[in-house]
């Protein structure tokens, strides 16, 4: 039952990364490559549109984590205190620039509201890397100091950096150079999947522009990728034992190879739904792989005393998992119906659709 | 500890107060967006559905707000009330986890839909969106309710020896006896705050002359839903709710009524009057003697337990606030069906579009039920202290312990800057909304 939930949960932030991603992605696009006024126009409106229906799928991740994990939900989100009330933040921020942007014709009210996308996109996209990064990494639980807990085992306060900055520090914080390497890993593909969706649903006069640098991302991301896989080896050289155990969940680093090597041929696909398609493969496949070699665990212990948050010792009870099953699959039944209904209302380009309340 | 536990709530209360602004409108708007959407879909005038799309908008903006206000209560509970979270999970989990996923998606679905949608979908589709984008919200306020109803009565739970919270009983949180009276009391006054609103926009339009058909159908509209809506919060379902309270939280009964003696041949009903907590009275009070016995036991002389009759911890800690709350509550809401009444009368006597000063009331008169509606929240919280689950939990007991009180000091802070800005560019977009009116030359 654990183990349903776990995935089901995993399913519905995986959904909020691709969907929501592909507008924080736009976002990036928009703050670095749009110059001319109709193209951040139309990229505005190429999020715009949609964020709202896609934050939803992060309300409902939330919701089902502090249903079937409360425990981790509790020690998590008072634990990652500060990162998350800036993410709240910066959501508000990014969230008024997308909806009061048209409102006014003259260009320094655009112009304000464009920063605050394209500003807040980029500082969500790498807080949620660090934020993976930090669940990767592990956190000193219990607060412990020289050999005692401070707290309950599984509560602990992270501030927002240690004075080493490292992640092999015994009470490392939320910013360290390796959440930073996952952060800017975040950050290279959002903007990938982004520049993806802008070809995707617009005409915009850069999106030839836009296949080049996905090319050029994906060479950053793949040097990323290489790179944080080595650090985290040494922060935690056990972290690739669960694929050795178990080849079968080879498949999602498989994926993540996949879609990486795919996207190199941006150019050269056929449709541009399919480089779209290859960068959701990318972002499913990239927490896959990292739900993968963690799992059971969903925070790991800095030190010896207090053991890793797991599944297992963070679940609620049997009972109340076994009737949310009941309800969750209808839940879920109904989402995707008004998801297809949603998407075959509102396929094709957007650039000429009305835009704004 | 002290210093935490209030930062903790400060914080709360702030963004709670500032995040139920919105909520409060969508609900009882979205209802008035079916009526119209209807009226056109029966007479074909073309007025009905400029209502309803000029409304949406409206809804549109506040829904956003509702979203971006709403994504930091549910994070709170895990932030600055880790404690609540760990021990009460697997059962506000429940009816929390089933909000996001019966009523947001159902909501933000088919808003996109009824905004962009309707040359795409025809009239009778369109109609369709705009009454699931209805349910979709009072389907989310009837799972909050659900959890709030849970905390002030706790039912269908099994407590575990390590402090834990189980459920027992799942369809329990959806019988439980204060949940009915106290959904359709909110929703109620969410049609109160959102009748009165477009009242508010009709009256401004015929005291401007502009848009004078709609102005209208705006004020007509507007002044009968709220008479309506007046009326059925006060009864039955304000009547409901205050007998669960002296049934099942005696000790906030007293404190919200003021009552700090117990009366032997029966308890008066107190209109005005300060509680002064230094001598334990009420100052400069006007009172009608054993009204509130009969009131809430049809007795006359029913003996009710004054605040004398209860432990210290057992009593609200904010007593005065608590007692405020629910006296601006009352006598907002009656006040609203007096001036509903009014404006019906004259409608019905064919002279309200030219009576100002009453226009003039109409179209002020619209914060004021978001006054009522968020004193009686506070009713419902306040009197629920000193525990989060009534009884059981004490709200010492749910904050974060690794949470310190300077660093909910510094996001408080944050969050009140960050609202003034957000609260500010709300009225800006409403208010351009409303200049433009229900027929907008070009976009």
């Amino acid at each position: 039952m654990e183990i349903f939930w776990y995935i089901a949960i995993a399913v519905v932030l995986a959904m909020f990364f691709v969907l929501d991603g592909y507008d924080f992605g736009a976002g990036i696009i928009h703050l670095f490559c749009a110059k001319k006024e109709k193209d951040k126009e139309v990229i505005t409106k190429s999020a715009g549109l949609f964020w709202d229906s896609n934050e939803v799928w992060l309300v409902a991740a939330g919701g089902m984590l502090f249903m079937a994990f409360p425990t981790f939900y509790a020690s998590a989100f008072s634990g990652f205190y500060l990162p998350l009330i800036i993410v709240l933040w910066l959501i508000i921020f990014r969230a008024i620039g997308l909806e009061l942007r048209g409102q006014f014709k003259y260009q320094m009210w655009k112009d304000i509201w464009d920063k605050s996308f394209g500003i807040s996109s980029l500082l969500l996209a790498l807080f949620f890397g660090i934020g993976l990064g930090n669940l990767v990494r592990g956190v000193n639980l219990g607060g412990v100091i020289d050999g005692t807990s401070t707290y309950e085992g599984h509560f602990f306060f992270l501030p927002l950096w240690d004075s080493s900055f490292s992640p092999l520090s015994d009470t490392p914080g939320v910013i360290d150079w390796f959440t930073i390497i996952i952060g800017l890993i975040a950050v290279v593909t959002l903007a990938i999947h982004g520049a993806n969706w802008i070809i995707l649903k617009t005409n915009t006069s850069i999106n030839q522009k836009l296949k080049a640098l996905v090319f050029r991302l994906n060479i950053a991301l793949m040097a990323l990728t290489i790179l944080s896989l080595v650090v985290w080896q040494s922060i935690n050289p056990n972290c690739f034992d669960n694929f050795g155990k178990n080849p079968i969940l080879l498949f999602f680093p498989l994926l993540y190879i996949a879609a990486l090597a795919g996207l190199f041929f941006t150019k050269k696909l056929k449709k541009e739904v399919y480089a779209f398609g290859l960068s959701t493969l990318l972002i499913l496949g990239g927490i896959t792989s990292t739900l993968a070699s963690l799992f059971p665990v969903l925070l790991p212990s800095k030190n010896s005393i207090n053991p890793d948050l797991t599944i297992y010792n963070m679940a609620a009870d049997s009972y109340g998992l076994s009737v949310a099953l009941s309800w969750g699959i209808l839940g879920f039944i109904l989402v995707v119906v008004y998801g297809i209904i949603q998407k075959r209302l509102r396929a094709g380009k957007i650039d000429d659709m009305e835009y704004g309340h | 500890m002290e210093d935490m536990l209030f930062y903790d709530r400060l914080q709360f209360a702030f963004t709670i107060t500032f995040h139920y602004i919105f909520p409060q409108l969508t609900m009882g708007l979205s209802l008035l967006i079916v009526f119209f959407k209807w009226k056109f879909l029966r007479s074909k005038i073309e007025k009905y559905n400029d209502a309803a799309k000029f409304f949406m908008k409206i809804f549109a903006i506040n829904f956003t707000m509702g979203v971006v206000t709403g994504i930091p209560m549910e994070f709170q509970f895990g932030t600055n009330w880790a404690k609540f979270s760990e021990l009460t999970g697997s059962i506000i989990g429940q009816t929390l986890a089933m909000e996001g996923l019966f009523s947001f998606f159902l909501e933000s679905s088919f808003l996109a839909l009824f905004i962009f949608g309707e040359k795409l979908m025809g009239q009778k589709l369109h109609f369709l969106t705009g009454f699931l984008v209805f349910l979709g919200s009072w389907a989310s306020g009837y799972f909050i309710l659900a959890t709030n109803a849970w905390m002030q009565h706790p039912v269908g739970y099994e407590i575990l020896d390590n402090g834990k919270f189980v459920l027992e009983n799942f369809s329990a949180l959806f019988t439980n006896p204060w949940l009915l009276p106290a959904f359709l009391h909110n929703q109620m006054a969410s049609l109160v705050t959102s009748s009165f609103v477009v009242a508010s926009i009709g009256a401004f339009y015929i005291l401007r002359e502009k848009n004078l058909e709609h102005g209208k159908l705006f004020l007509k509209t507007g002044i009968i839903f709220g008479l309506v809506a007046s009326l059925l919060v006060a009864f039955p379902t304000g009547d409901w709710n205050a007998k669960n309270v002296a049934k099942y939280q005696p000790a906030s009964f007293a404190a919200m009524e003021g009552i700090f003696e117990t009366e032997e041949a029966g308890a008066e009903i107190v209109l005005i009057g300060q509680p002064n907590m230094l001598e334990k009275k009420l100052d400069n009070k006007i009172a009608v003697p054993n009204i509130l016995s009969f009131l809430t036991y049809q007795e006359w002389d029913r003996q009710i337990p004054g605040m004398d009759q209860f432990k210290k911890e057992e009593l609200p800690d904010n007593v005065p606030a608590l007692y405020y709350s629910y006296h601006i509550m009352v006598g907002l809401g009656t006040i609203f069906i007096g001036i509903m009444a009014f404006a019906v009368f004259f409608l019905w006597r064919k002279k309200l579009f030219k009576i100002k000063p009453l226009l003039w009331t109409i179209m002020v008169l619209a914060p004021f039920p978001y006054i009522a509606n968020i004193t009686g929240w506070y009713v419902a919280e306040l009197g629920r202290q000193p525990y989060l689950v009534y009884g059981l939990l004490r709200t010492t007991e749910g904050i974060s312990p690794t949470v310190s009180s300077g660093n909910t000091l510094f996001t408080l802070l944050g969050f009140v800057g960050l609202y003034l800005i957000l609260g500010l560019l709300f009225l800006i977009l409403v208010g351009k909304t409303v200049h433009e009116g229900p027929t907008p030359k070009h976009h």
